[in-house]
């Protein structure tokens, strides 16, 4: 009896010391539930500052642009102005617009990185699937030559591409019909037409990449269900595969336009005479020190003054960039979304 | 009567397979493999110009001899930018995964924040760079003044900080790093908008059940980054260090170089030499960051 009572006043006691360990646990919790709001919150406040810096990091040489475009001569020499100019004008604008001949160029432009990206997308669209779902012989062995295009630097093959479409000619068919030595193709749009429709162009190997990660990715019963409902191979990409294949298609898309938009290699290599925007950018401070007396309506024989032709570069640079400013802000939502859902990653 | 053809089903999915890369394929002969073997023999030869064509005029290896030893720049040139890739990569690559874990949080603006951490993906272009730098060489008239200008207007005080880390008791190689990184801290940020893309695409696609477990277990904030987080998104580290030193081909001072000597001086037969020395180097470099990388690699599946 006496041990039965000592036993359940043990197991008392036992409880009674559970419950003041649970207590203790609750306490602790409790404290650790304000350590770790108080810690959130100072994070929170790290975080907004990090990410403050960096956006004033990246926008400044924008912002920069922008107040200088509005700047009227008078204010170059002024050192009490930081970014809002006192004399707000559009002249600069005017004469940037006048220097690059601004809308022709931004047609041609346009039209050409349209082009380019439309071919690029079909021609990179349709390897990335041949890889992903066909097994042929030697299939391992091309993708891996995919991969060994990413990886070779364009400028080990410059030289020969450039005396390739100098005189272009596939297999000597040109000469065998009319008795002449090729066609010089270059400052024309063929030699970016055909190495973007043989997906052979700018980043061309990444684009294939991207394509083939995403079709590996989607189930293959609905290709068999196509085929099972009598749609051919090709039939089966174009109206199964392709209207499914919109995050890499937008990826593809955004990146070819963008890089194309902005590249000066392959355009500076074979269009270098053209009216393109980034060879026009390019060679900006040196059109606008010559010709801006000129436009000025001053005797040529001046000399520009150094500052102000900065000022124009500046808001030609600023004009060249706008495009794509404006683009991005209707598209930027995509941008991340399509990436992640492209499956790069798995 | 014809005799009728059979294949297999297999047989018709392989050819079907090659038609579908029959694009690639006929642009990788034509554009890729022949410029290829053509720049390796380009590499060895004189080539000289003419309306026709071209001619070729074999010279073995003095053309790579040239290279390497004759011409003055080819040497440092092609060592500071392979040098200078060395040392952007992993700044590059701690940055953007430092972006990307920051983007990936909830906090309020975070779509704002996205779009501009991505603005210099848009923006990247060497022919705005150009224009910029010669816009401050009309400016002050010397290419040499306008750069030190370029670093003094974006220079805070330097020495301060290199006082305090020494002070610290940092080695001065150490400091010398983080220094540099400080001054190139635009460029840095302006290079990594893809990275912090692949990257953030990876946090998203970590499964959420393996943060729940680390939970419950206790672990905290920064045991749940370097036990969960980090090993999977690490396959994509390889990843994005290809996708850096494949990006830095494109403004590299090298290139240009390689550009000038074949366009300006009409040498092609060098300006192939140096283009393969550059490959070669860059291809060298690539196998043994992916080699050790990829030894340190967990993967998931």
């Amino acid at each position: 009896m006496a041990s039965n009572l000592k036993l359940a006043d043990r197991s008392h006691l036992k409880i009674l010391k559970n419950l003041q360990d649970l207590n203790d646990v609750t306490n602790h919790n409790r404290l650790n539930r304000v350590k770790n709001k108080s810690l959130e919150g100072l994070w929170s406040v790290c975080r907004f500052l990090l990410i403050i810096g960096i956006t004033f990091v990246i926008l400044y040489p924008l912002l920069m642009k922008f107040s200088v475009a509005f700047k009227a001569k008078e204010d170059i020499y002024n050192p009490t102005i930081y970014m809002i100019p006192v004399h707000v004008t559009l002249d600069n604008f005017k004469l940037g617009l006048d220097l690059l001949d601004y809308w022709p160029l931004l047609l041609n432009t346009m039209l050409y990185v349209f082009v380019t990206m439309v071919l690029t997308t079909m021609s990179t669209a349709l390897a990335g699937y041949g890889f992903a779902r066909f097994q042929f012989p030697g299939s391992n062995l091309l993708f891996g030559l995919v991969v060994l295009t990413i990886l070779i630097p364009m400028s080990t093959l410059m030289v020969p591409m450039y005396l390739h479409f100098r005189n272009f000619d596939v297999l000597g068919l040109v000469q065998l019909f009319t008795g002449k030595e090729g066609v010089n193709l270059l400052n024309s749009f063929w030699p970016s037409v055909i190495t973007s429709a043989t997906a052979t162009g700018l980043k061309a190997g990444l684009f294939i990449y991207i394509f083939r990660q995403f079709f590996r990715g989607l189930p293959k019963e609905i290709e068999e269900a196509a085929l099972i409902d009598g749609a051919g191979g090709i039939k089966t990409f174009f109206t199964i595969m392709l209207p499914n294949a919109i995050p890499p298609l937008i990826t593809v898309m955004l990146f070819s336009f963008v890089w194309q938009y902005n590249d000066t290699f392959y355009t500076s290599l074979f269009m270098s005479e053209s009216a393109l925007m980034p060879l026009k950018v390019a060679s900006l401070p040196a059109d606008a020190s010559q010709f801006l007396p000129t436009l000025m309506g001053l005797d040529a024989s001046a000399k520009a003054d150094p500052n102000h032709v900065a000022l124009i570069v500046d808001t030609g640079i600023l004009l060249a960039i706008l495009p794509l400013i404006v683009l991005y802000l209707f598209v930027q939502r995509h941008f991340v979304e399509s990436v992640e859902r492209t499956g790069v990653v798995g | 009567m014809k005799p009728k053809i059979s294949i297999s089903l297999t047989q018709k999915r392989s050819l079907l397979g090659l038609l579908f890369i029959a694009p690639w394929l006929i642009g990788f002969l034509f554009l890729f493999a022949g410029p290829l073997a053509q720049s390796i023999r380009f590499s060895f030869s004189k080539l000289m110009v003419s309306p026709q064509g071209y001619e070729l005029q074999n010279v073995g290896w003095s053309n790579f001899h040239d290279a390497l030893f004759v011409d003055a720049n080819f040497n440092r040139i092609l060592t500071e930018s392979v040098g200078g890739m060395a040392v952007d990569v992993p700044l590059i690559l701690f940055f953007s995964l430092f972006s990307a874990v920051l983007l990936n949080q909830k906090f309020r603006g975070r779509g704002l924040a996205r779009a501009i951490f991505f603005l210099p993906v848009i923006l990247a272009s060497g022919a705005i760079a150009a224009a910029e730098s010669s816009g401050l060489i009309n400016l002050v008239g010397n290419s040499e003044v306008a750069e030190q200008l370029g670093q003094a207007s974006s220079q805070f005080n330097v020495r301060s900080m290199v006082m305090i880390l020494s002070q610290a008791g940092f080695p001065i190689g150490f400091i010398d790093y983080i220094v540099e990184a400080v001054m190139r801290i635009y460029e840095i940020i302006s290079n990594s908008g893809v990275q912090i893309l692949i990257f953030l695409a990876a946090l998203q696609s970590v499964p959420g059940n393996l943060y729940e477990v680390a939970k419950i277990e206790g672990a905290t904030a920064y045991e749940t980054f370097w036990k969960v987080t980090f090993p999977m998104v690490s396959p994509l580290i390889l990843t994005n260090i290809i996708y850096t030193i494949i990006d830095s081909f494109a403004d590299s001072p090298v290139t240009q170089m390689i550009y000038e000597t074949a366009f300006k001086t009409q040498n092609f037969g060098l300006s192939a030499a140096m283009a393969w020395l550059y490959t070669i180097v860059v291809s060298l470099l690539l196998v043994v960051m992916g080699y050790i990388v990829a030894r340190k690699t967990f993967y998931h599946n």
